[in-house]
């Protein structure tokens, strides 16, 4: 029999203009993992923030071991045994781990007693971490030890976790759950909020659905299948990618001994990348974070240019062209970052899409700007992939992230590249919007043109890739085709065991 | 508590209002400070700001020199908001303006005492080109060796200083000047003279120039690739390099514009109202530009608006110094106040100012 640990009833909070929380009923139960399930808004950040007391409900009432729960602050929060691990961290790079644990704690020990303690706990939950490391040289894997340990130390009931597995390769994965599923055979209970469906079936016990501010389904996870919470989540049904079956067409995409020094100072250089990327082709490159990706992209788009014969598009060679004489070839690009770099967060829809879509359909005369053509383009952008805002006069900051991925990964669609090379095109959006932007890979695809997708989600990888490479250390494996791979092969290949394990799948 | 909350987007109300309320916010602190210093705040806002354009006993005198005044002041301040909405700081358009006279002149007194209609155009260009290479140096060193420009160009400034005395007590100096510093006058040189176009109204080819300048910038940041480029780099420099932009090209092209326009303002200036190139030639427009291309939102027609208005609280200044013994240097605390206070306000285009508990939303 369990006991109720949190017991939310009717809570509510409008924001002007939008009710991010309408009634919400649910009960998190003593020492159980307990997701919080739904699409981008649908009010899973606000809900957990009136739970931290970061922000106070309209209505409704919250019960902590039956007891009236109402947190002015996070700090009350806290004191009630309630701990948060956010989205982004607030670490400061320059310290060390042991110092940033302080900056957080009302009464701090002694600085020694402290690294004792963190070693003790980082031991303890299998999170290995040293104390007195600059959190600067630290992975994204490791920082969020950092803030893990730093919640583990108040002895918490509740533990809320934002989106975790979003920065963690998939072994950071792994030694996370661990961790997870100790506190859980402890008492301890966590709220775990997250999009990735396939994680919250293998961890949570129950997952509260939103939609809308509302919530519409509780369920046991284990019962359901990835595709029937999606659906619970969109609140229809979900489109599946699916693709046409086609021949392999021409190489339209060669790259010979590719070898670039970085541009970033902590960067990876390419090392002798060697890849044919056919007509009508998905080539999904995996890979952990930091292992090249941003490098192949830059050198792929034309901001990084290499030795001119060592890519080749349709036999001619173009690894010396800028990214603009590139677009106007037809090898197009959308990078990972979108704030900053694949768009300008401050500047309008109508002058992103003039930042790459000028050449291809003649935005500029001489020189001279064609605005209309350009606000034309960003409307068609903005019409035929769903974005959603007011209009193509908004800055690109005032876009969630999901909707300007959607207008970037479009505004290079639209051109009907004969190339398209995407980093992370999915990252950080819901899952109807990744199935859309999915979909629409696979039609370009379908009418030609080659494309590189470089991502982490090794789900999506599979699900859209014709043939599977891995980055790793900045060289490539030889592509093998992704039907049938499993995932202890893909594991090898992003290991490095180039051609030893996987040989045998035969190259193509 | 009042707390200040980002926006989604700038506010387009609060992009032209922020010009406005700083320059009332100035007139009040101002007024404060001229109280504190014992002269009635009114009549030295008045003086200021009035006098010079309406004033029956000043306004023949002080109405052209505001063109006077503003004409280099905008000029100069057009090439340096190229730069600024790039994020590339020429902080030195006053050595600019110094070797842009000095090359003019020198082209200008080679020809002594030939008369010919080509004199002029050959000095103006010359102008230009002193401007461009002083302005060069930074942009070369920065692109070949990752200097950082805005220290190099402001030390060239008083490179261009020691120049500019040397030049007025050796190369250029008059050789009928019984020995004092200082070139020969333009002013009796016609073919190199840079004489008002209207009489009475301070109208010369500085001030045409400026208006030229104004339109160029006006055209090339609305609707030229160049200009989307230069706002784009500013913005987002990785965005800009992925949308194809040559970062070199664009900091040479924004360092040599800004220091042409800066050289042929100082050519303007030593051929017209000045006169001579002399060892106080240069009385700060170059730096007195930085604020004006802030003050005008780093938008041409802003900083049209900026220099006159500048130009305004100098001569007012002048005048309320004169008139009323303000001193000097409580002038330019008063002009200090404009940039602060502009500054200060300019917070409110990113971001809304709320009243209430925090809370996150």
């Amino acid at each position: 029999m369990t006991t109720a640990l949190l017991e939310i009833e009717g809570l509510t909070k409008a924001y002007p203009g939008v009710v991010a929380n309408d009634h919400v009923t649910f009960t998190i139960n003593e020492g159980e993992v307990h997701a919080l399930l739904g699409e981008n808004g649908a009010g899973k950040s606000t809900l957990v923030k009136m739970i931290y007391g970061l922000v106070k409900p309209d209505a409704g009432t919250m019960r902590l071991r039956g007891a009236a729960f109402t947190p002015p602050e996070p700090r009350a929060a806290r004191a009630d045994g309630i701990a948060m691990v956010f989205q982004h961290f607030s670490l400061f790079e320059a310290l060390d781990v042991a110092e940033n644990i302080a900056l957080g704690m009302e009464n701090p020990p002694k600085m020694r007693d402290l690294a004792a303690q963190i070693s003790k706990v980082s031991e303890e939950y299998g999170l290995p971490l040293d104390p007195f490391r600059t959190v600067g040289d630290l992975s994204a894997g490791e920082r969020q030890r950092v803030e893990i340990i730093r919640c583990l130390l108040q002895n918490p009931k509740l533990l809320i976790m934002d989106e975790p597995t979003s920065v963690l390769t998939p072994q950071e994965v792994d030694i996370l759950f661990k961790t997870l599923e100790q506190l859980r055979s402890e008492g301890t209970s966590i709220l775990y909020i997250s999009h990735k469906l396939d994680e919250i079936r293998r961890l949570c016990d129950t997952a509260t659905i939103l939609r809308l501010g509302k919530k519409v389904d509780t369920c046991n996870p284990r019962e359901e299948s990835v595709r029937t919470m999606a659906e619970m989540m969109v609140g229809g049904t979900l489109h599946v990618p699916e693709r046409v079956p086609h021949a392999q067409g021409d190489v339209a995409l060669e790259i010979n001994n590719l070898s670039v020094p970085s541009p970033l100072q902590f960067g990876t250089s390419l090392k002798e990348i060697k890849l044919k990327v056919h007509k009508g082709e998905v080539l999904g490159v995996g890979g952990v974070a930091g292992n090249g990706q941003d490098e192949l992209t830059a050198a792929l788009s034309g901001e990084v240019v290499s030795a001119s014969g060592a890519i080749l598009l349709h036999g001619k060679s173009v690894g010396h062209l800028p990214p603009q004489s590139r677009r106007a070839m037809g090898i197009l690009a959308a990078p990972e970052e979108r704030l900053g770099h694949a768009a300008a967060p401050n500047m309008s829809l109508t002058e992103n899409a003039l930042l790459t879509a000028n050449v291809r359909k003649k935005m500029a005369r001489k020189g001279f700007l064609n605005w209309a053509a350009a606000k034309d383009y960003a409307k068609d952008v903005i019409r035929d992939f769903d974005v959603r805002t007011p209009g193509p006069e908004n800055a690109a900051r005032s876009l969630s992230g999901g909707n300007l991925q959607k207008f970037v990964i479009g505004r290079e669609i639209l051109q009907k590249p004969d190339v398209l090379v995407v980093n992370q095109p999915t990252w950080g959006v819901d899952a109807s919007a990744a199935a859309d932007i999915r979909q629409a890979l696979l039609d370009l695809a379908g009418e030609g043109a080659a494309i590189i997708v470089i991502s982490q989600d090794l789900d999506e990888l599979m699900e859209i890739s014709d043939r599977f490479a891995a980055l790793n250390g900045g060289r490539l494996t030889e592509p093998v085709p992704a039907k049938g791979l499993t995932v202890d092969q893909i594991g090898l290949m992003m290991g490095g065991a180039h051609d030893m394990e996987v040989a045998h799948h035969g190259a193509a | 508590m009042v707390r200040l909350e980002k926006r989604p987007q700038p506010s387009k109300k609060w992009i032209y209002l922020t010009p406005i309320v700083a320059v009332v916010a100035t007139m009040i602190a101002g007024g404060i400070m001229f109280a504190i210093l014992g002269k009635d705040p009114f009549e030295a806002i008045r003086t200021i700001f009035w006098d010079p354009l309406f004033n029956e006993q000043f306004a023949a005198y002080s109405r052209p020199q505001l063109l006077v005044k503003a004409a280099p002041l905008i000029l100069i301040a057009i090439g340096l908001s190229l730069g600024f909405r790039a994020g590339i700081w020429n902080i030195g358009a006053e050595g600019q303006y110094i070797m842009g006279a000095i090359f003019g002149a020198a082209v200008g007194l080679a020809f002594y005492p030939t008369e010919s209609w080509i004199i002029f155009p050959l000095m103006v260009i010359a102008g230009a080109i002193g401007g461009l290479l002083w302005a060069m140096i930074p942009g070369v060193l920065r692109v070949y060796f990752r200097t950082n420009e805005i220290l190099v160009s402001l030390l060239l400034v008083y490179v261009a200083e020691f120049i500019l005395a040397s030049m007025s007590l050796g190369l250029l100096r008059n050789p009928e000047g019984a020995g004092f510093p200082g070139s020969r006058n333009f002013k009796s040189y016609a073919s190199a003279h840079n004489a008002e176009l209207i009489a009475g109204t301070g109208m010369h080819w500085g001030v045409v120039a400026a208006f030229i300048a104004v339109i160029f910038a006006y055209v090339l940041l609305a609707k030229h690739m160049l200009g989307f480029q230069i706002r784009l780099t500013g913005e987002a420099p990785r965005a800009a390099r992925f949308g194809g932009v040559n970062p070199a090209r664009l900091i040479l092209f924004c360092l040599g514009t800004s220091g042409a326009l800066a050289g042929l303002a100082g050519l303007f200036e030593v051929s017209g109202p000045s006169g001579q190139i002399s060892i106080d030639f240069n009385v700060g427009y170059g730096f007195t530009a930085i604020i004006v291309a802030f003050l005008g939102r780093l938008h041409p027609v802003g900083i049209l608006l900026a220099g006159l208005l500048m130009a305004l609280t100098y001569i007012g200044g002048e005048l309320a110094s004169l008139m009323l013994g303000i001193p000097a240097a409580a002038i330019q605390a008063f002009q200090g106040m404009l940039l602060f206070f502009l500054l200060a306000v300019d917070v409110l285009t990113n971001y809304r100012v709320s009243f209430g508990k925090a809370e996150v939303a």
